[in-house]
């Protein structure tokens, strides 16, 4: 009885060790698979590929303010997106111009947008009655200096579609 | 230098003090344990946490209820759509509405791919947390999968803010269906993979089996949640005793062991991730049309104290509102999964040893932002 | 063919002509240990870049891409950086010990690429206690370690030295009794003459079971050896930090890792020259044709490309396998590795007794 239960406990033993090394060179086959597999590699070469890079439309890169070809935006200086924003990352400044009827109106004089503490929460674009904004989808972000980020989106020289109205 | 009783009594006891953390490789982050060891034997961990805390809750009492979501995505980063639809049915429950079906499909599948996406990173890393390195880079691989789905659709990859109160910040996008059908049979392909890697190893085997037992009296006593107290047979699956959203509608398991076990811990979460994918399965093709988002005319609950728990990757996260019927809560409180499941370290390490550790806090999958807020 | 045993020769004599005998031996010992030396530099570097690539192969990744074609510059590119680095010393640090550890660490691993035949002749000195030699001195890289770990004065340095320490000294002994098997067969310790004893089949080929046996013994005891792959419990980055280079920067930190690298050489080196015929080439019997073409292929190419085919599989198990727990890992050489190691040599010893190996 007392051998039987010796060789039994040898039987294990081995057992044990032939188990141990099939399990191991069961995951061997994973990472030799993949190494015979160069078609699997999925690292993109980030700035070779640059021209063919092309970001998921909705990708939320960096506020900008519409501009269409005659260099003209559509923001009207309601201020409604710099309330909605949590952090406090936009500025509407405007200013009072005298209009060609004589009376004083409030035009968009710089639309600033603090892109250094920007969350990307996205709370901006739906606010917007006038669809004025939307996230571009520039990615390429940094910077040496940090006031770099701090952004004037309207154009040089445009002006609202809604004020020439 | 004068010796403090300290030293001397760690001395006389052949014990040393050694902090693992705040920057250290398998604490994940800012956390810190200062760990009491004789030779590589732990005595005792004392986790000591507050190096990332923000002052999310404070913060939150100054913003609106649509602004305030956009930060519960930076607790439990990991989890970034589960978070947002806690805040969002909290609101919504307390305003006594109800978002359309085609929102909560939406929110349930997207909340199941981040758990999934969750999954993946944590096996990555605790397969690193053993040294297997190369769990990592699977991981990750079959993680992008499902970032690139809700980049498409979110325009984030990882902090989201989505799900808003109310409903949805857009629609998905056109692609979302094929994109998800094409990850669950491509990720279904890839899942007994890592159990060919890593699960069946033998040595990965002989280091989580038996260590780091956590009884289901503790994980109660503990608030230990999701997988981790799960793993301890503690049915706390909040999807199940629960439900909220499209949940109710599907047919899914709670993933239990009884064994309590490093070891069973990971299986648990591994096959949540087959799980989640059925869940997934069964929603994808059905999602009814419908308004993406309520027509509300202000987000203002009413005066009155509201909470709300949901399942998140980690466990199990709720949310307290106490509102004074204004557009920002007068309180608002989290209780995080991970806070409740770090502190259950000492009495589940203490006497392994120092590699065990390593295993077990790996094991407990902490998102170290979230302990802190 | 291909004998480098008459080039060599020519050169000694001709510096035994030219020169008195002290200067003739003192410059070709500075000769020798100027080629050994920039063939270890350009052997770690390029042993660096392999292993990068292969792991990112393994992993789904492209691997060092950027300096050079294919990155073939990289590892040279990162020696070039840490040669610039500050050496940050360590305030209560020995510091006589703290510097002298990387330089008994390196010193170590170069003496024992001294006696290793790379092909015929060309072989610095060929010992006729060789692989005895080769087995002290490499052993002697972990005392640089402990040194490493215990001048530190850092906590994860000591835990790692220790750790280094145990691992080092008990698989020691399965290397040891895993190369006892091939010298009982081979009936020499000189690396000429086991190397001469193959010319009809490698060992691992003619030793039967237990060359297998052994070889596999000796792979996976010599992987602890070099505190690599799954039992890098000395580094264990993912507990240790570092391990017992935690604090070392620069060009010291260079040292370990080089050393390391050229550890995993030399291992790989004597299971090729003890196991897979060194530098001789593979024929098979009775396959005159095959065996022709077989020899026009140069020794060295032959003994490097044995010797890249076990350190492949080394990275290979590294970049596979969780790393064990230190009871564990002494529980592997203790109970496992030893008890088969030993039997292994007594079926040895009868199969020679019996005369039945070819």
């Amino acid at each position: 009885m007392a051998l039987l239960s010796t060789l039994k406990e040898v039987g294990n033993y081995f057992r044990e060790i032939y188990q141990g090394v099939a399990s191991l060179v069961n995951g061997m086959k994973v990472t030799g698979k993949y190494f015979v597999k160069p078609s699997t590699i999925v690292t993109q070469k980030y700035p070779e590929n640059r021209a063919e890079l092309k970001m998921f439309g909705n990708f939320k890169g960096e506020l900008i303010l519409i501009h269409d070809e005659n260099n003209h935006h559509r923001c009207n200086v309601c201020n409604t997106c710099a309330r909605r924003c949590p952090n406090g990352s936009i500025e509407v400044i405007a200013k009072k111009v005298v209009g060609a009827d004589g009376r004083t109106k409030k035009i968009l004089d710089q639309y600033i947008y603090h892109l250094d503490t920007c969350t990307f929460c996205g709370l901006c674009v739906p606010a917007c009655d006038e669809n004025a904004l939307k996230f571009d989808n520039t990615f390429e972000h940094a910077v040496f200096d940090k006031s770099k980020l701090v952004k004037v989106l309207n154009k040089p020289g445009s002006s609202s579609i809604t004020t020439n109205e | 230098m004068e010796e403090t009783l300290m030293d001397l009594d760690l001395k006389e006891r052949e014990e040393y003090v050694i902090n693992m953390g705040p920057q250290h490789p398998s604490t994940h982050g800012v956390l810190r344990f200062e760990t009491c060891l004789q030779g590589e034997k732990v005595k005792w961990i004392r986790p000591h946490c507050g190096y990332i805390h923000r002052g999310i809750e404070k913060m939150s009492e100054s913003l609106t209820y649509p602004q305030l979501v956009h930060l519960t995505d930076r607790m439990d980063y990991l989890s970034a759509h589960i978070n947002n639809e806690a805040v969002a049915l909290c609101v919504e429950n307390a305003m006594g509405v109800q978002v359309s079906d085609r929102v909560k499909y939406i929110r349930t599948i997207l909340a199941e791919l981040n758990r999934i996406a969750s999954h993946q990173l944590w096996w990555s890393a605790f397969g690193m947390d053993l040294g297997a390195l190369t769990t990592f880079f699977y991981g990750l691989r079959d993680r992008e999968k499902i970032l690139d789905i809700f980049e498409e659709s979110t325009g984030s990859r990882l902090l989201q803010s989505f799900i808003t109160p109310g409903g949805l910040m857009a629609d998905v996008h056109p692609n979302f269906q094929k994109r998800t059908r094409e990850f669950i049979t491509y990720f279904r392909k890839k899942l007994p993979e890592y159990d060919q890697l890593l699960t069946g190893n033998v040595i990965f085997q002989e280091r989580t089996k038996g260590i780091g037992y956590m009884s289901l009296e503790d994980a109660i006593n503990y608030g230990v949640t999701g997988p981790s107290g799960r793993g301890s047979g503690f049915h706390c699956d909040i999807r199940k005793i629960a439900p909220y959203s499209a949940y109710p509608l599907v047919k899914f398991n709670e993933v239990t062991y009884t064994q309590g076990d490093t070891y069973h811990r990971y299986l648990v979460r591994m096959r949540e991730m087959w799980e989640s994918l059925d869940i997934i399965d069964q929603l994808i093709d059905n999602i009814p049309q419908g308004p993406i988002m309520l027509e509300l005319k202000a987000i203002k609950p009413p005066k009155g104290e509201f909470y709300q728990r949901v399942e998140t990757a980690r466990g199990e996260l709720g949310v307290y509102i106490v509102s004074d019927g204004g557009p920002t809560p007068a309180r608002i409180r989290y209780r995080t999964p991970n806070f409740s499941n770090l502190f259950i370290i000492n009495k589940i390490a203490a006497e392994h040893k120092i590699a065990d550790l390593v295993a077990i806090s790996g094991s407990l999958d902490l998102v170290i932002p979230d302990i802190d807020r | 063919m291909y004998d480098f045993g008459p080039l060599v020769n020519s050169i000694t004599s001709w510096l035994d002509t030219t020169f008195s005998p002290f200067w003739a031996g003192l410059i070709s010992m500075v000769l020798l240990g100027l080629v050994l030396l920039a063939f270890y530099a350009v052997l770690g570097l390029y042993l660096v870049y392999a292993e990068r690539k292969i792991c990112a192969r393994m992993q789904n990744r492209l691997g060092p891409n950027r300096v050079g074609p294919g990155g073939v510059f990289q590892t040279i590119a990162d020696l070039i950086k840490l040669l610039m680095k500050e050496l940050i010393f360590i305030r209560n640090a020995d510091s006589f010990l703290f510097n002298i550890a990387p330089f008994i660490v390196i010193v170590a691993s170069i003496m024992a690429i001294g006696s290793i035949p790379f092909a015929k002749g060309l072989q610095a000195i060929d010992l006729n206690i060789g692989v005895l030699y080769i087995l002290a001195i490499s052993s002697m890289g972990v005392i640089g370690v402990l040194i490493a770990g215990w001048a530190s004065n850092s906590k994860y340095s000591v835990i790692g030295a220790m750790r280094s320490g145990a691992q080092v000294i008990s698989y020691e002994l399965s290397v040891g009794l895993a190369l006892l098997c091939i010298i009982a067969y081979a009936g020499s310790m000189q690396f000429s003459e086991i190397i001469a004893s193959q010319e009809d089949g490698w060992w691992i080929f003619k030793g039967h079971i237990p060359a297998w046996i052994a070889f596999v013994i000796y792979l996976v005891a010599g992987t602890a050896e070099t505190n690599r792959g799954p039992f890098d419990l000395a580094e264990a980055e993912s507990e240790l930090t570092a391990g017992f280079h935690t604090e070392y920067s620069g060009i010291k930190f260079a040292f370990f890792f080089l050393a390391e690298y050229m550890n995993m050489f030399i291992i790989a080196a004597i299971a090729t020259t003890l196991f897979l015929g060194g530098w001789l080439p593979f024929h098979i019997w009775h396959f005159d044709a095959f065996n022709k073409v077989m020899d026009y292929i140069p020794p060295v190419f032959w003994f490097f490309g044995k010797t890249a085919f076990v350190i492949y599989l080394m990275m290979w198990f590294k970049w596979t396998f969780p790393r064990l727990r230190i009871d564990q890992l002494l529980a592997l050489e203790w109970k496992y590795l030893l008890p088969i190691n030993l039997m292994n040599l007594i079926l040895i010893s009868f199969l020679i007794l019996m005369q039945w190996h070819f």
